[in-house]
């Protein structure tokens, strides 16, 4: 097994605020990890620092991918994505006028490359390439059984569909690993245990290494071979479930969130 | 040395102007993100009122200043409430066209009533015309009257921002409508009181002007409009002290070029100015970052 | 797959064709006089200035204020080089400099400018197009404020045919594409496009120049056309004007753009006898449009056959998806 992640001492503070600070975090290949934390522990915040919707405060982020080993602080969302990145949002950001073959498409094509003047004169070879990406898009689709809406508005699809819409899209970058932040939220049980599922099966089938956050304890437990635990921007614990369950601090961590909530 | 001096003391008077009208642009940026593209034209109405009230009602200029005033308070509050107000919840772009749109209907319907011609305020009080000699500088009374007028409205202003209840309320929905209107604070007629102040500082400006210049029409109001937001852009938009400075330091720029160069750049210049804040710091020269939620 | 493929292919050739063929009779025959003329140039300058800006507000989502900037590029580079080699050659090769003297403009003002937010865009090539058009009242070259004249005439109806066509099947053709859609994706959520790997400080670039490159070609059209050119004739009020084609037909609808320019040439030629009357018209759709009918004519869908089946059920969505993130 080899190291595909290495986040060290990684910080970001906003004005006077530190979001997340000096977290350590280690993902292997193939791994399928939990981030967890109470509301506003800077679980998102770390994604966006992973995928560079900002830069990082200080710390470094190392991504190796098959024959590359890059940092990826202070770079671009786009081209962290192109690394091998693939990540959805916890407030689901589809494109929404768009339908949902059209959403899966546009990150299908970021690895389906044609010159611009092949579009513009329409030269022979365009309707191959746009073949191509349609139908490996829909592939994608049938994979997130999201086949039978691809003509939909993804404005238009369940809450549920959405959250396999915003995979669906993710897994089109082609990633190796994938971010997933909550992607049950919203659902009920029985989507949850199909989705956890459907989380296990891909990892397998596209040879993914997954981490992801998430509220539902009983999908993370089920599901995670490692946890994270924030609290305060700070890495409080980590290790399998079991380990993860007896620890005094998180017990602490989450009854005084529920405390706060009464 | 002297010549700098006159160019300076020219670009204060117009500077105050740009000011007075910077001031609300900026206002209402910091409380719903829109540019008010008709703001500029609500000065233009405010100079036309002042004309009415100096030439055919034969009123004084300080009874004219008022009525321009009021008139424009109104005016901006209408505004608001039936162009801005259904749009609360459109895309930006939709209520930037709605804003363009109310711009030209004022300009094009005044154009309607008064005509397309160059109007003047004609002869004023006697006292007006004066002027005073420092040195080799010469300094008008309309000078020191834009000046005085422009420096005391906005000390008014900041009181109320700063003192009032209303202020705060202001100030609150500018940082967060939804957290302000959580605390019982009117959103809307916060908002509406806000293009009530800025305006009644346009129509202020228009008086102001229409003195200054003595020369009105009903598309005046365009390019010292968009002077202004750039203005307001320069100093960081929705900050007050920042439409002041950005205020000033385009009217100083304005008239050194005309002074050293050539009046026919003075408009590219401003421009230019734009892109070169936009370019490097757009958040303008008091303003902070702010990012987008994810 | 084949048949289908040249029963498309005839469907859009054979009315455009027709088309042409039709009013090239019609022309000659006298029965569209010198007035009508004047009206179908407009028209079709209109379209391509309006397509072009679409694709740019439209379709990328940036809202530009300076097209009339980009014309005022594209006009000029045809008058000044058909005046200097009055020959056929002469008229493309300066509409061609126009297109890309306008592109090159707007890709030196597109990417400082594009990374900021919406507005500021606006605002921004609001002074680009101001400056434009303040250096030619200024320049010596470019005769100042009263401008160039005569310019060749080398437009007429197949000119305006091709040039026209041409024009709208590229954009239209761009938009089909990948680069196209990784345009819209810029303007639907532009985190979540970077997030798939668009880069879209260059998508945003692409689309903006090539709109530019469009309204210089407009320009260019114009300026042969009409043969006298005026820096005050490309002001604020110009762009304007194309806006408001743009936002009637539609926000990301270039059927829509086609249409609208029609309508309004229509509405424009009732109003020929009072000219305030139809800016306060102009301002008033604006506003209307805005709070009735943000989507405009036709939202962001196009006008064919094969897509009206689905055309209802879009409109719903296009209509409770007007809020922005």
């Amino acid at each position: 097994m080899s190291t595909i992640l290495e986040v060290t001492q990684l910080t970001r503070s906003f004005g006077g605020l530190t979001a997340v600070s000096n977290v350590d975090l280690t993902l292997e290949q193939g791994e399928l990890v939990g981030l967890i934390g109470p509301n506003g522990a800077g679980k998102t915040t770390v994604f966006n620092l992973l995928t560079g919707v900002y830069p990082p405060s200080s710390g470094t982020i190392v991504f190796s991918s098959p024959g590359q080993t890059q940092s990826l602080g202070g770079k671009a969302p786009y081209a962290i994505c192109r690394a091998g990145v693939g990540r959805t949002f916890q407030n689901i950001r589809l494109f929404k006028q768009l339908t949902v073959l059209e959403n899966v498409m546009i990150a299908y094509q970021q690895n389906q490359r044609y010159p611009l003047a092949t579009s513009f004169l329409r030269l022979p070879g365009f309707r191959r390439a746009e073949d191509e990406i349609r139908e490996g898009a829909r592939e994608l689709l049938r994979v997130m059984h999201l086949d039978h809406v691809a003509d939909e508005l993804a404005v238009n699809l369940s809450y549920g569909g959405q959250r396999h819409l915003e995979i669906a899209r993710a897994l089109a970058t082609r990633p190796t690993l994938l971010l997933l932040d909550e992607p049950a939220a919203g659902m009920n049980p029985t989507e949850t245990a199909q989705l956890t599922e459907l989380i296990r099966q891909i990892r397998h089938d596209f040879g993914l290494t997954v981490l992801l956050i998430e509220h539902d304890m009983s999908l993370v437990m089920q599901v995670c071979e490692r946890i994270y635990v924030l609290d305060h921007g700070i890495v409080i614990a980590s290790g399998t479930p079991d380990e993860v369950r007896a620890n005094p601090r998180v017990i602490e961590a989450y009854l005084g969130e529920e405390v706060d909530h009464a | 040395m002297e010549q700098l001096a006159q160019q300076l003391v020219n670009g204060l008077a117009l500077g105050s102007i740009y000011a007075l009208i910077a001031l609300g642009y900026t206002m209402v940026y910091g409380i719903i993100q829109l540019i008010n593209f008709a703001h500029g034209d609500v000065y233009m109405v405010g100079a036309y009122v002042g004309y009415f009230c100096m030439v055919h009602l034969k009123l004084g200029f300080v009874e004219s200043l008022v009525i321009a005033m009021a008139v424009c308070t109104v005016l901006g509050v209408v505004i608001e409430r039936v162009a801005y107000k259904p749009l609360r919840k459109s895309t930006r772009i939709a209520v930037l066209i709605t804003a363009i749109g109310v711009s030209l209907l004022l300009e094009y319907t005044m154009m309607f009533f008064v005509g397309a011609d160059t109007r003047t305020y004609g002869v004023l009080p006697p006292f007006m015309e004066q002027s005073f000699q420092f040195g080799g500088v010469l300094v008008s009374m309309k000078q020191i009257i834009i000046v005085g007028i422009s420096v005391l409205l906005m000390v008014v202003l900041q009181y109320i921002v700063r003192r009032t209840k209303i202020g705060k309320a202001m100030r609150a929905v500018s940082q967060d409508a939804d957290a302000a209107r959580l605390m019982g604070i009117s959103v809307d007629n916060t908002i509406s009181f806000t293009f009530a102040i800025g305006s009644a500082l346009a129509g202020a400006a228009g008086v102001l002007v229409g003195v200054y210049y003595n020369a009105i029409n009903p598309l005046m109001g365009l390019l010292p409009g968009l002077k202004a937001f750039v203005a307001a852009v320069f100093g960081g938009i929705g900050l007050i002290p920042g439409a002041l400075l950005g205020g000033y330091f385009i009217g100083a720029s304005e008239t050194l070029v005309a002074g050293y160069w050539s009046s026919l750049y003075t408009d590219a210049v401003v421009f230019a100015i734009l892109i070169l804040v936009l370019v490097f710091k757009p958040t303008g020269l008091l303003g902070k970052n702010v990012r987008e939620k994810v | 797959m084949k048949n289908s493929l040249v029963r498309q292919a005839l469907m859009l050739w054979l009315p455009l064709v027709a088309t042409y063929v039709i009013v090239l009779l019609l022309v000659q025959a006298n029965i569209i006089d010198a007035y009508m003329q004047v009206t179908l140039a407009t028209i079709c300058i209109n379209i391509v200035l309006a397509a072009s800006l679409n694709l740019i507000t439209g379709f990328t989502g940036q809202f530009s204020l300076g097209h009339a900037g980009f014309m005022a590029i594209g006009a000029y580079s045809t008058a000044l080089v058909s005046m200097r080699w009055d020959s056929v050659f002469g008229f493309l090769g300066g509409l061609l400099l126009g297109g890309v003297l306008a592109a090159l403009v707007g890709f030196l003002i597109g990417l400082p400018t594009l990374r900021l937010r919406g507005d500021y865009i606006a605002i921004a090539t609001l002074g680009m197009a101001e400056i434009i058009r303040i250096l030619l009242q200024n320049f010596e070259f470019t005769n100042g404020a009263a401008g160039l004249s005569p310019v060749p005439q080398y437009m007429d109806w197949t000119w305006f045919f091709i040039l026209t066509v041409g024009s709208v099947m590229l954009i239209s053709n761009f938009i089909r594409s990948r680069q196209g859609r990784d345009a819209i994706a810029v303007r639907e959520d532009e985190i979540a496009a970077e997030s798939i790997g668009v880069n879209t400080t260059r998508s945003k670039v692409l689309a903006f120049a090539i709109g530019a490159f469009f309204g210089g070609i407009a320009g260019g059209m114009y300026a042969s056309y009409f043969y006298v050119i005026k820096p005050e004739q490309f002001g604020f009020l110009k762009s304007v004007d194309i806006l408001v084609i743009v936002v009637l037909g539609g926000l990301g609808s270039l059927s829509g753009s086609v249409i609208a320019a029609f309508l309004l040439a229509i509405i424009s030629t009732l109003l020929q006898p009072f000219p305030g009357v139809r800016m306060i018209l102009y301002a008033l759709l604006l506003i209307i449009i805005m709070i009735f009918r943000p989507q405009g004519l036709l939202g962001n869908r196009e006008l064919s056959l094969r897509l009206l089946p689905r055309f209802g059920r879009r409109r719903e969505a296009a209509a409770s998806g007007t809020e922005e993130a």
